[in-house]
């Protein structure tokens, strides 16, 4: 557990060094998945403690957006005065961002 | 309150116990209730923990400067939580390899259309400019987010509010729709829920299946990547 969070951490620091040194359009974080990920391809598979320890901390991953979301509360008075829009366009595009990037990905896994 | 009440008020509105204390009740309350809801998808925990403590931040009048004080302890485990996707990513590594085509097809569809369709949207309801410009990159996951609205100048602050609300909405509507619209392959269903709604989403995502919430990781990772380099573009042109 100590060791599989240690490289969680580690990987992470990766990610954060090479996108500072970069200047990377992506969060260290981000990188530092797609870099394990292409480590553990290498490998060949996963450890356990390493499954175990990600398995634990995506458990109530729900739970580790609360604390930004509270943020909310510092803009209530913009969200107040341009709700409409905002409501109508995050629903209305959120539902067609969903429904095109589905259909596009279906009809392009049947041709191939 | 009396002075003795006020004493350890004072005392423990001060120290991170607190901040942290409060989003661990709120996240479990808000949890049962969405068990005791049948997992009903309108009751999303995060956002029933978010208006929870919202309430009571505003109720006590404290900060929200304050409570983070003591919820970025919560809040600093999403990098390590992040770099852990890399786990069920790797599952799906052998499915991965047959839909990569056709992944990297709806990844760039998906960034196009997040971008254009909030625009044109909010624009016909008369959305001022720094509102276009903070919802532009609402579909990604908050850090990149927030640096794209900076570099096309929206608000930041405002943008990570909206990234939030987008990921409720994709959660609550995502997985009904799909189903709805015939999408029965769990690795489309959790790409475009990645795609539309990032982290929040993809939460929502592990709980249809671990499939579902790998795909997901994935379209988050690399819809952040092709709507940092679409959307200063696509901005200049509909502005």
């Amino acid at each position: 557990m100590l060791a599989s969070l240690t490289l969680l951490l580690v990987f992470q620091l990766i990610g954060e060094t090479v996108v500072q040194w970069l200047r990377l359009p992506v969060p260290g974080p981000v990188l530092g998945m797609l870099l394990l990920f292409a480590a553990l391809v290498v490998r060949g598979e996963v450890p356990t403690a390493l499954r175990d320890t990600a398995n634990g901390l995506l458990q109530h991953l729900s739970l580790l957006f609360v604390p930004a979301g509270a943020g909310v509360m510092t803009h209530l008075g913009l969200l107040a005065t341009a709700w409409l829009p905002i409501t109508v366009a995050i629903l209305l595009s959120t539902a067609v961002t969903l429904l095109v990037t589905a259909f596009v990905m279906r009809a392009a896994a049947r041709q191939q | 309150m009396n002075p003795e009440l006020r004493e350890l008020w004072v005392y423990l509105s001060t120290s991170p116990l607190l901040g942290l204390t409060l989003t661990l009740l709120a996240y479990q309350l808000a949890y049962a209730i969405y068990v005791k809801l049948g997992s009903h998808p309108l009751a999303n925990p995060v956002a029933i923990a978010v208006a929870l403590i919202v309430a009571i931040l505003t109720f006590t009048g404290t900060p929200y400067a304050v409570y983070f004080e003591g919820a970025q302890f919560v809040h600093f485990l999403l990098g390590p939580a992040t770099v852990a996707l890399a786990v069920p990513l790797y599952a799906q590594w052998p499915r991965l390899k047959k839909l990569f085509g056709a992944s990297m097809l709806a990844l760039v569809t998906g960034s196009v259309v997040s971008v254009v369709s909030v625009w044109l949207i909010a624009e016909a309801f008369g959305a001022s400019d720094q509102v276009l410009r903070s919802l532009a990159p609402k579909s990604v996951t908050s850090p990149i987010g927030m640096g794209i609205s900076e570099k096309i100048g929206g608000l930041p602050s405002l943008t990570a509010v909206l990234i939030m609300l987008t990921g409720i909405v994709g959660a609550v509507i995502g997985p009904a729709l799909l189903k709805a619209t015939g999408t029965q392959d769990d690795a489309i269903r959790g790409f475009a829920i990645g795609i539309s709604a990032h982290g929040i989403g993809t939460a929502r995502a592990f709980q249809i299946s671990e499939t579902a919430g790998a795909f997901s990781a994935l379209a988050m990772g690399l819809n952040g990547v092709v709507t940092s380099i679409v959307v200063p573009v696509l901005v200049h042109a509909l502005a």
